[in-house]
């Protein structure tokens, strides 16, 4: 255990000094230390990418897995709920009120949207209650898809196309010191749900279970859409929207390892980390000098892996469940 | 002893529960019956606090249920429905742990550790500690769930349809664990069960429910005669004496027209010794 936790931090930190020396201007330690110009980009681009990274793969990953107990079904998460569509269609509002939106102000109005948005959501999928755990997240896709239709719809009638169009796809190009930070309160979120984190497999074990033990089932519901939601709502503010990370290595986690958040928790956070950092270095390289974006990247390798889980689930006969 | 006084409950316009009182006593294990739809799951959630009543109020050891606070109250009373996300990959162990989560908020004391390997003794899962509940059977689940129970170590226990989709010889097991739980340690057991045979066999009382009004809550012997049960049911049924035991026979209808029609209750009982063996 201990043990495989120390090869993803090995791993994670190898990846990490991959990230902070590839690039366009060439960089080595040494320039680091000798030239000021060339440290002022490392700590004032370099740096601040490898910090969002991952605090953003871990801050999605563990949205992925709050969102799954929550709604007691594996393939929910922010991009498979709506949480990140309507985190959107905030963002959009917050610029057709006030062109000159403050980053708070397009943060606030993404968060309460996206918090409206999975509550939605949940409320969709309690009403159906399909039988094929499979069909809640294509309900969600299709939901997603719905609600960036409405969005692309009013940012092409106010011509904030192109505006809107930098929070469409995630990039982490564009980070560097001073628009980033605000990531960082996904940091206080992680360690809350850390600390809180046997409410979140209780509720996971469904509604009867969770108020047999005492808890009360409808709080941790609605705080674990908080969380989940502000969180999601940070990252497509600062780098846009990042596709399955959160539904894929919760997943995976879970095959291996069990959904004891208590124990998965730190795991699922270096491993979503780790995969979009994966993810951000091939975007980079692939085509050098220049760089495909983030959310093209993981959202070619997360649907392939997504679509292998579906099916992967769908061949597990169904008579343990009722 | 839980007291249930003047229970009222709707879902729009139709009444599930209408002025329901009566007593479930200490101590005993004792069967919900009635046809589908008559009100026993929805007496069984009030009684729980999973759902609310329009009216009227559950006393549990002379305090109403709504003053308990719901973690002392999650040390008295525990239920056990049939909703729970099987899909869930924690392991049996974990699943027992959680059991203690009303004691030790997670943080599992020495006491709680020793109870929870009673627990997974009592219930016989020791080689089962490790895997994932959703790798088990379902009676293994259903034994897990027990124990998990076992662990919260309530006075009161709940259980709505503990034998769904069990077959004949997890339906005994689970049975004799309960009847066990009783006996050796004193519980309180609640169960909302279907097959009345079960029932007959293994609980202490039995209380019928029809059209969401309570229509007996006695012994045994009381309950399953052939006049309660056709009353209950609205089918025919007759009733065998086998080894002490009271076994319902129902499966073809219009079997018993001479028993009913000239009989009232307990009189209708056909005594008919089991064949013996050679």
């Amino acid at each position: 255990m201990r043990r495989k936790k120390l090869y993803i931090i090995v791993l994670l930190a190898g990846l990490a000094l991959v990230s902070l020396f590839i690039g366009v201007s060439d960089i080595s330690v040494h320039d680091i230390i000798s030239n000021a110009d060339d440290r002022s980009l490392f700590f004032s681009s370099r740096w601040p990418r490898l910090v969002s990274v991952l605090v953003v793969g871990a801050g999605m990953s563990i949205s992925g897995v709050v969102m799954q107990q929550i709604s007691a079904n594996r393939f929910v998460s922010p991009s498979t709920a709506g949480t990140l569509a309507f985190a959107k269609l905030g963002i959009l509002v917050a610029i057709m009120l006030t062109p000159s939106a403050s980053i708070t102000v397009k943060l606030l109005l993404a968060f309460a949207f996206a918090l409206g948005g999975s509550w939605i959501f949940l409320f969709i999928i309690n009403r159906i209650r399909m039988k094929d755990s499979a069909f809640i997240p294509i309900i969600g896709i299709m939901f997603s898809g719905i609600i960036s239709s409405v969005t692309t719809f009013f940012a092409y009638q106010f011509d904030l196309i192109q505006n809107i169009d930098s929070w469409l796809e995630g990039r982490f190009a564009l980070i560097i010191t001073g628009r980033y930070e605000l990531l960082l309160i996904c940091l206080p979120i992680l360690l809350l749900i850390y600390l809180y984190a046997d409410l979140f497999t209780i509720a996971g074990m469904g509604e009867s279970v969770s108020r047999s033990l005492g808890l009360n089932y409808k709080l941790v519901v609605n705080l674990g859409l908080i969380l989940s939601s502000l969180m999601s709502a940070a990252v497509v503010v600062t780098v846009g929207t990042i596709p399955f990370v959160g539904v894929i290595v919760p997943n995976i986690i879970s095959l291996y390892m069990g959904d004891n958040i208590r124990k998965t928790l730190p795991y699922t956070a270096l491993c979503g980390s780790a995969f979009l950092l994966v993810c951000d270095i091939l975007g980079r390289v692939i085509i050098y000098p220049y760089e495909i974006s983030v959310s093209v990247t993981t959202g070619t390798i997360g649907s392939a892996v997504f679509l292998y889980l579906i099916l992967r689930r769908r061949k597990v006969p169904h008579g343990a469940a009722n | 002893m839980i007291e249930i006084q003047n229970i009222s409950k709707s879902y729009d316009q139709n009444k599930v529960l209408d002025h329901v009182s009566t007593e479930i006593p200490k101590g005993c294990i004792t069967a919900f019956i009635g046809p589908n739809g008559a009100g026993k799951s929805t007496l069984l959630s009030i009684i729980t606090r999973m759902n609310k009543a329009d009216s009227g109020q559950v006393l549990v050891d002379g305090i109403e249920v709504g003053k308990y606070d719901t973690n002392e109250l999650a040390q008295k009373i525990s239920v056990l429905r049939q909703n729970n996300n099987l899909q869930l990959r924690i392991t049996v162990k974990e699943l027992v742990s959680f059991g203690r989560y009303p004691y030790s908020k997670g943080r599992l004391q020495e006491e709680d550790k020793r109870v929870v390997q009673d627990s997974i003794h009592y219930m016989g899962l020791e080689s089962l500690n490790d895997r994932y509940i959703d790798e088990l059977s379902g009676g293994e689940q259903q034994r897990a769930f027990i124990a998990m129970v076992v662990a919260q170590d309530t006075d009161y226990i709940f259980l709505d349809e503990p034998l769904n989709n069990l077959d004949m010889k997890h339906s005994v097991e689970i049975m004799s664990m309960l009847r066990r739980l009783c006996k050796e340690r004193g519980k309180t057991v609640v169960i909302v069960i279907h097959d009345i045979n079960f029932a007959s066999c293994y609980s202490d009382r039995i209380l019928a429910i029809r059209d969401g009004k309570i229509f007996i809550n006695d012994t045994v012997d009381a309950v399953i005669t052939p006049a309660v049960l056709k009353d209950v049911y609205n089918m025919d049924f007759q009733v065998y004496d086998i080894d002490g035991d009271r076994i319902s026979v129902y499966y073809k209808s219009g079997h018993s027209h001479h028993h009913h029609h000239h009989h009232k209750h307990n009189s209708a009982v056909v005594y008919r010794s089991k064949p013996e063996h050679k």
